[in-house]
């Protein structure tokens, strides 16, 4: 849809016959040369050129940059055990119940997984400039690890605890109660894994899966909005000019979130 | 090695609100005017339009419209007695990048402060006596009185077309604004937005305690607007997604939305965007500013010779540009000596959350400064003998967004997990409702801002550091404002409330509010403040500091229409007397 009409007009789209963006348009004179590497990551991704700026109000034909929707497939950063145990460990964080799917159904591990893939997952935004050193709870994490590595870290370790503990079995392997005591054990710092710190995890784990469970379902999570349809929340709709003074009444329309609604998408071929 | 380029008239550091104003009046003056911005040129259409602004991830949890902490960050420590630490991802506060600065992301809450929070000190002096401060209160002055701001408030707000209900024109006491405010000049640009439940429940509930509730002065507009530039504003469709967020419908009064689309338009103005100052130069005798050097997205270093150099950037990156530029004297906490960094100060909020069995908030029916509002505690419009601290702010059921990620409360003792958290969830989020408090926050010899020894920026530039927390003053108000609010709330009727008062020790990975002021304060003495009255350096004379990093310490109410105003203030004295006669404006 929003990525086909991009591509048509992209500048690398040579001989579609649709006009290619010019360089250089009225009002903006665009200044200098290439990026170099270091730069390159501080800028987002569809304006990358010191400009300047006269005249008139700058204008580019598809300036805009929608968000790049998560498709389903294989794992973009887990392996397949790190997978499942995510998978087994959303399950137990948002469980299904009779009307709403759980974490795993709802998408969170794909959420996440493709989180961890892009520059959340590398901290490529984040200041990560030494010396790292434990500071007060007040100042913040202070990991020198990326989030990708430090669940490579955690799921390794949790792996290794869960095998020591329940007789070779991985977290995926053991029973519902046991897992939710594990996880009680680390939200409490009462479990320690082997080289990182449990409660750690378990915070940015519990952090990424109500994200997942939340977010719009254009990033992998949240499927059919479930998220959405469990709380009464209409999702990515912009006017509620007609429903502002209505008091106390429930909103009547279903959520509908950046891409639509599933039914409105034309079923892929 | 820095190339040079032709001189201007006026060189702007940062294209937020400040920037924009002074920009305009400069340019329109017919002066040249070159706008630097470390940011990308930003615009409605192309950056937050309704088909994706919606966005809650991108937007609010992954901080997609504000500065990377990679390109620049602070260190912070609670005390002197602690090593601080990098802030490596934002948290109680969001520098804003980019054209349009934190007026794009901004809830638009709109508030004036009050005439006395202008005289802070000397008024509270002469109703408590001086022994009624705490000792290492540093509160002042600001060496300029509400009055005389006040024609400038009522051009920023007939800029920005202000919705909202007046409470007192030239002295009458007007019906259903807020009495408590100072004196203005005529009615709101736009009458109020409407009001959801929530606030029409609060409103009820603080009128029957005798309270006088008003609607909160609203920069997302009830009604179109168009501005004295000619610049048109949409309504507000109540779509919540305000603060953090850009507004998708034209209605949220920004630089975008009011100001840029004439601004470009004068042919004596340009911006650079995705251009990084590095430092203001100066020349031999360190008391006349040459112009700065900045970087471009090459890594190529330029040098922008100007007459003028104002200095718009966010209040947190002036001061650190001050210190890296080696103007005035840096504040020292030990000998109390020093104004660059000096009287750091920021805003004191806390909650009391409701849970109702009968009603429906439609929480995501909002604007970020749709709500109504008391004023009551605010400032000294009580008596503070009998409580032992100074300071207030305003309260209210202020509905700024239903977005799951961030509203989604449960009762205490829910877990954070697991089948009972998913239940309360479901059971709450229509049924719950967060009322606020905004509270003042005093200025302290031990709260400043200086150069950290140790960390640096990706231009080997030291970061600055920021030593920070709440006093005892601030904790008490916190808790006399929420126990306040929590009487309106518990008439409200729901089944179990909570208050939240603000507590101690300032966490700087909590978010809070984007009201970071000072730094670089004015007053009426160069000893004890960084600017004069007109906000100009009293140590470089060609030198303007523009913003909250002005204020000698920060009211009970959000600080744009404040920054705003004495922005035109500044622009105002420019022109009348700096042009004429360039030198100080204030004689000492």
């Amino acid at each position: 849809m929003i990525t086909n009409k991009l591509q048509l007009n992209s500048p690398d789209d040579v001989g579609s016959g649709m006009p290619r963006p010019p360089q250089v348009q009225s009002g903006i004179r665009r200044r200098e040369l290439m990026l170099t590497t270091a730069t390159t990551l501080l800028f987002s991704t569809h304006s990358v050129l010191a400009r300047v700026v006269q005249d008139s109000l700058p204008w580019e034909q598809n300036a805009g940059a929608p968000p790049t929707e998560v498709k389903p497939g294989p794992w973009a950063y887990f392996t397949a055990e790190e997978g499942a145990a995510v998978e087994a460990l959303v399950d137990r964080l948002i469980p299904p119940d009779p009307q709403t799917p759980g974490g795993k159904d709802a998408g969170c591990a794909v959420f996440i997984d493709r989180q961890l893939a892009g520059p959340y997952g590398t901290a490529e935004e984040l200041y990560m400039r030494g010396p790292f050193a434990d500071g007060t709870p007040q100042q913040g994490n202070q990991s020198p690890l990326t989030p990708a590595v430090r669940y490579r870290e955690a799921l390794a370790a949790l792996d290794k605890y869960c095998r020591a503990t329940y007789a070779g079995k991985s977290f995926t392997q053991i029973l519902d109660n046991e897992k939710d005591k594990l996880l009680s054990g680390l939200e409490k710092g009462q479990v320690h894994l082997e080289g990182t710190s449990g409660r750690a995890f378990f915070e940015l784990l519990l952090q990424n899966t109500q994200e997942g469970f939340f977010a719009d379902p254009v990033y992998g999570g949240n499927r059919n909005m479930v998220g959405w349809k469990m709380i009464g929340y209409p999702g990515a709709r912009y006017d509620y000019r007609d429903w502002v003074d209505r008091h106390n009444e429930r909103y009547p329309l279903p959520p509908v979130g950046i891409s639509g609604r599933p039914e409105w998408v034309r079923k892929a071929d | 090695m820095a190339r040079k380029l032709p001189a201007t008239d006026v060189l702007i550091v940062g294209l937020g609100w400040t920037g924009s104003i002074l920009a305009h009046e400069l340019a329109r003056s017919g002066l040249n005017v070159v706008a630097i911005e470390r940011g990308p040129w930003r615009d409605t259409a192309t950056d937050f339009p309704p088909a994706y602004a919606q966005d809650e991830l991108r937007y609010h949890i992954r901080h997609e419209l504000f500065l990377r902490p990679a390109q620049l960050t602070m260190t912070f420590r609670n005390s002197a007695s602690e090593t601080a630490l990098p802030i490596r991802s934002w948290g109680s506060f969001m520098p804003p990048n980019g054209v349009g600065g934190g007026g794009v992301h901004w809830n638009a809450e709109t508030w004036r402060f009050l005439p006395s929070d202008f005289q802070m000190k000397t008024h509270l002096t002469e109703r408590y006596g001086e022994k009624f401060l705490p000792g290492d209160m540093t509160i002042q002055d600001w060496g300029i009185t509400y009055d005389e701001l006040e024609p400038y408030y009522d051009k920023f707000e007939y800029l920005c077309g202000t919705s909202g209900k007046a409470g007192n024109i030239k002295g009458q006491i007007q019906t259903g604004g807020n009495p408590f405010e100072g004196a203005r000049a005529r009615e709101y640009p736009t009458p109020p937005q409407k009001q959801p439940y929530g606030p029409t429940l609060f409103a009820q509930a603080a009128k029957e305690m005798g309270y006088k509730p008003f609607p909160q002065p609203s920069g997302n507009l009830s009604q179109a607007y168009t501005n004295p530039l000619g610049v048109t504003l949409g309504p507000c469709t109540y779509c919540g997604f305000c603060e953090w967020f850009g507004c998708g419908n034209y209605s949220k009064a920004s630089p975008q939305t009011t100001i840029l689309p004439a601004l470009v338009r004068q042919p004596n103005f340009e911006a650079r965007t995705q251009c990084e100052v590095l430092k203001i130069n100066l020349d031999g005798s360190g008391k006349r500013a040459t112009g700065v050097t900045y970087v471009d997205t090459s890594g190529n270093e330029w040098e922008q010779p100007a007459d003028l150099v104002l200095l718009c950037a966010f209040q947190l990156f002036n001061v650190h540009l001050l210190l890296i530029s080696g103007i005035g004297k840096p504040y020292d906490p030990r000998a109390n000596e020093g104004v660059i960094g000096r009287n750091y100060s920021y805003q004191v909020t806390s909650s009391v959350d409701a849970f109702f069995d009968d009603k429906i908030f439609n929480p995501f029916i909002a604007s970020g400064s749709i709500g109504m509002c008391i004023d009551e505690f605010n400032g000294d419009n009580f008596d503070h003998g009998p409580h032992g601290f100074v300071g207030g702010g305003y309260m209210g059921a202020v509905q700024t967004n239903g977005r799951p990620l961030q509203t989604t409360r449960t009762p205490k003792g829910t877990p954070r997990w697991g089948l009972e958290w998913k239940e309360a969830v479901a059971k709450t989020y229509l049924s719950s409702y967060e009322a606020v408090t905004h509270g003042s926050c005093c200025s302290y010899r031990d709260v400043y801002c200086d150069l950290d020894p140790t960390y640096t920026d990706r231009f080997g530039r030291k970061l600055m550091r920021i030593t920070f927390d709440f006093h005892e003053n601030e904790l008490k108000m916190s808790q006399y404002l929420t126990d306040r609010l929590a009487e309106v709330v518990q008439k409200m009727g729901p089944r179990q409330f909570e208050t939240k008062p603000r507590r101690g020790p300032y966490d700087v990975t909590v978010y809070q509010t984007t009201h970071t002021c000072g730094g670089a304060i004015m007053g009426a003495d160069p000893k004890s403040s960084a600017l004069n009255r007109y906000l100009q350096s009293w140590d470089v004379s060609n030198l303007f500091v523009m913003g909250a990093t002005a204020f000698p310490q920060n009211a009970g109410y959000n600080p744009t229409d404040t920054v705003g105003a004495l922005a035109y203030w500044a622009a105002d004295a420019i022109i009348k007397q700096y042009l004429k006669s360039p030198g100080p404006l204030v004689q000492i």
